[in-house]
């Protein structure tokens, strides 16, 4: 076999039958959106947002830049499917297929021994939400997207699309016409959640689309850490997931938000993401990219406040077939506001990276530090990456460090470590998982061990 | 037994190894000298498979096993160790771990990190390393005899059988060579064979060898005693030629 022709194992391309309880007719239109909106007993104001949303994703036209995303058949997507049963609050109460599936993907395990909350998502709906009782008694409000609307129509009203607004982007309109699930998340002042809260999604029906919506609000000098992971199975024909993130720091809050993404190779993943960070506060997106045909990505900090600082780790992974698209954008909007982006991309087997940013300073926003590394390693001739920094300072009193290399596995590298009786395959591995050790030390102990298990995965079969 | 039987060893077109033969039993040193240029380094990249060195002729045996033919990890495996002149970085990797998985690649066993930690701080302390030089990157931001060091380090490690300690001394203070050589010293014994490769005389008032050989121009021109070493020194390669 021709080690192009190898595809590294994926663990959890496995599926369940289908059982939906409803599910809208392929392709969107207004009526489609009436249904979701109806289905959920919305209050109109949503629906009428959700359809002055989908007006303007018809008007907007698709991304000039970027991936390719021509192959994406719109028309042959489901857009919203609601599984089998209602939310639960004990895993007992969970259908009995998405039970076994979430204990495939070792949720339930997690939830017992390191996490504070869970929500699951299973196509359109969370199936299964809890929150440490200590939490909620501190007044802490973890919930899906769909019940904070229910339970806080104040704060949704308040902060929904005010971070992303519906016209920012295509994707970010089609979201907002046909969203369903993700989280709702406040934190009061002052209060520390002490483990991360995690949200599992998991696509599991074919040529389904899923459109979660996350609002997470750290009032002043809280700290929140949330965690989210996502896979599928492995279908012949294509999903699309496009999910919207919108994160407000008040003043002295920090969040720290983790992805390890990692879709089925035939998921398109388009996630807008993206943070207001007020005076003093800290955001942090830890974004992982492993899976996903086509992910396009670039999560975002508008560093608000004096004293605000805004953070982007990632690494993005692309075997045969793949593209990542991903990066990020910091705004500085004031004085005295710093921030930081370290990027790492692999390529191998044909795929192709590219790390995209944005960093901006606005005029007048005076000591202003800035550091940008991006790194990338290429594994074979047929891969390739492409770094696109985009630097608009319109200020003079800062202090701005970027770096960016490009590099392959030297011969001398891996000679010294075979010299050593470590194989072709595991000096590779071992120098990959090296390179990417500065984003893996920002996670939690067990996802850092379940991410260099997926790198080892990810190059079996490197060496032909 | 290492046995090397009429090397010749090229690099793209160019032979640098003209026939070379030399015999390293366990328990001996043996040391190699030579003027720059001669092929020395090349002899242990040769020995030790380094891709960009060809072997056009002759062979290399290890305990009547052919090491030409052997991948460069099998070559490890088998208990050849090369002390590198110019150690790669490994950003990101802890020593500990690297070296526990070449351990575990050498004996074929899956010792633990707790367990794996007590062998390391002891061959540690045998060459004067601080604890914390377990938790650094693989010779990232190394000093020279940092380096250097730690590839000793490694042969104590991965006790080998035969070692081939390549310019271990060029770099080294006479401190740190102090330490690299009674690290060396106390590690070999009747179970190593070593193989120094050197252009000075310098470190064999430290490590005594048993056999001096001197190569030149791709060919081992005169082997002698300890006292070869002493006569280089004093008068040249030129005169020994």
């Amino acid at each position: 076999m021709e080690p192009s022709e190898v595809v590294a194992e994926y663990k959890y391309g496995f599926f369940d039958p289908e059982k939906f309880s409803f599910k809208t007719e392929k392709g969107l239109t207004e009526e489609t959106i009436r249904q979701i909106s109806h289905i959920k007993k919305e209050p109109d104001w949503m629906l009428d947002l959700r359809l002055k949303a989908f007006k303007i994703y018809k008007e907007k036209s698709m991304p000039k830049w970027g991936a390719d995303l021509s192959s994406i058949d719109f028309e042959n997507i489901y857009y919203y499917g609601k599984p089998e049963g209602e939310q639960a609050q004990s895993w007992d109460d969970v259908p009995k297929d998405i039970r076994n599936t979430f204990d495939r993907l070792g949720i339930p395990e997690a939830e017992k021994k390191f996490l504070a909350g869970v929500g699951a998502q299973y196509e359109s709906e969370v199936v299964y939400h809890k929150l440490r009782e200590d939490l909620e008694k501190k007044g802490v409000v973890f919930l899906d997207m769909d019940g904070g609307l229910r339970e806080y129509p104040e704060i949704v009203k308040k902060w929904f699309t005010k971070i992303i607004p519906i016209h920012d982007n295509k994707f970010a309109a089609l979201n907002t016409a046909v969203w369903s699930g993700g989280s709702f998340i406040y934190v009061p002042p002052g209060v520390k959640v002490d483990l991360p809260l995690q949200a599992y999604f998991r696509i599991n029906a074919k040529n389904i689309g899923q459109f979660e919506r996350t609002l997470i609000i750290a009032d002043k000098g809280s700290y929140i850490h949330y965690v989210e992971g996502c896979t599928a199975p492995v279908y012949s024909t294509d999903s699309l997931h496009s999910a919207v993130v919108e994160l407000v720091a008040l003043e002295d809050a920090t969040i720290r938000y983790t992805t390890i993404q990692n879709w089925s190779s035939n998921v398109y993943n388009l996630v807008t993401k993206r943070a207001h960070a007020y005076a003093r506060s800290r955001v942090e997106w830890i974004d992982g990219n492993l899976g996903s045909k086509i992910t396009m990505k670039y999560p975002a900090v508008f560093l608000m406040g004096e004293g605000a600082h805004g953070e982007v780790i990632s690494v993005a992974f692309a075997g045969k077939g793949q593209h990542q698209d991903a990066g990020a954008k910091i705004l500085h909007l004031a004085p005295n506001t710093t921030s930081q982006i370290t990027s790492k991309s692999v390529s191998k087997d044909g795929g192709k990276t590219t790390y995209r940013g944005l960093l901006y300073v606005q005029k007048g926003c005076r000591n202003v530090k800035s550091r940008v590394s991006c790194d990338a390693l290429i594994l074979d001739k047929n891969s390739s990456s492409d770094t696109v920094p985009y630097m608009d300072v319109k200020e003079n009193d800062v202090s701005i460090g970027h770096e960016a290399s490009v590099g392959r596995v030297s011969e001398e590298q891996l000679f010294y470590l075979m010299s050593r009786g470590f194989s072709e395959e595991m000096a590779i591995a071992l120098i990959v998982r090296g390179f990417m050790e500065p984003f893996v030390r920002e996670l939690p102990m067990e996802y850092a061990i379940e991410l260099n298990r997926l790198i080892e995965l990810s190059m079996e079969g490197s060496v032909g | 037994m290492l046995e090397i039987h009429d090397l010749h060893v090229a690099v793209g077109d160019k032979e640098i190894l003209k026939g070379v033969s030399l015999t390293l039993k366990q328990g001996e040193v043996h040391a190699l000298m030579g003027p720059n240029g001669s092929g020395k380094s090349t002899l242990s990249y040769a020995i030790m498979g380094h891709p960009k060195y060809t072997v056009t002729k002759g062979s290399i045996s290890l305990d009547g096993k052919n090491v030409l033919e052997m991948p460069v990890n099998e070559r490890a495996k088998a208990g050849l160790f090369l002390s590198f002149q110019y150690p790669s970085e490994i950003a990101g990797v802890g020593l500990a771990s690297f070296l526990r998985t070449a351990y575990n690649e050498r004996t074929g066993s899956k010792i633990g990190p707790m367990e794996f930690m007590k062998t390391l701080y002891e061959k540690m302390a045998l060459l004067k390393m601080d604890k914390d030089f377990a938790k650094r990157n693989v010779n990232v931001g190394f000093s020279g005899g940092e380096k250097k060091r730690n590839e000793i380090l490694q042969m104590a490690v991965l006790s080998p059988k035969y070692t081939i300690l390549d310019e271990t001394d060029s770099g080294l203070d006479v401190d740190s060579l102090k330490i690299v050589s009674e690290g060396v010293n106390a590690l070999s014994g009747p179970n190593m064979g070593v193989l120094i490769i050197t252009h000075y005389q310098r470190i064999l008032n430290y490590i005594a060898p048993d056999f001096v050989h001197v190569l030149v121009n791709g060919k081992i021109v005169k082997s002698g005693g300890k006292e070869l070493a002493l006569h280089i020194e004093q008068h040249g390669y030129d005169k020994v030629v």
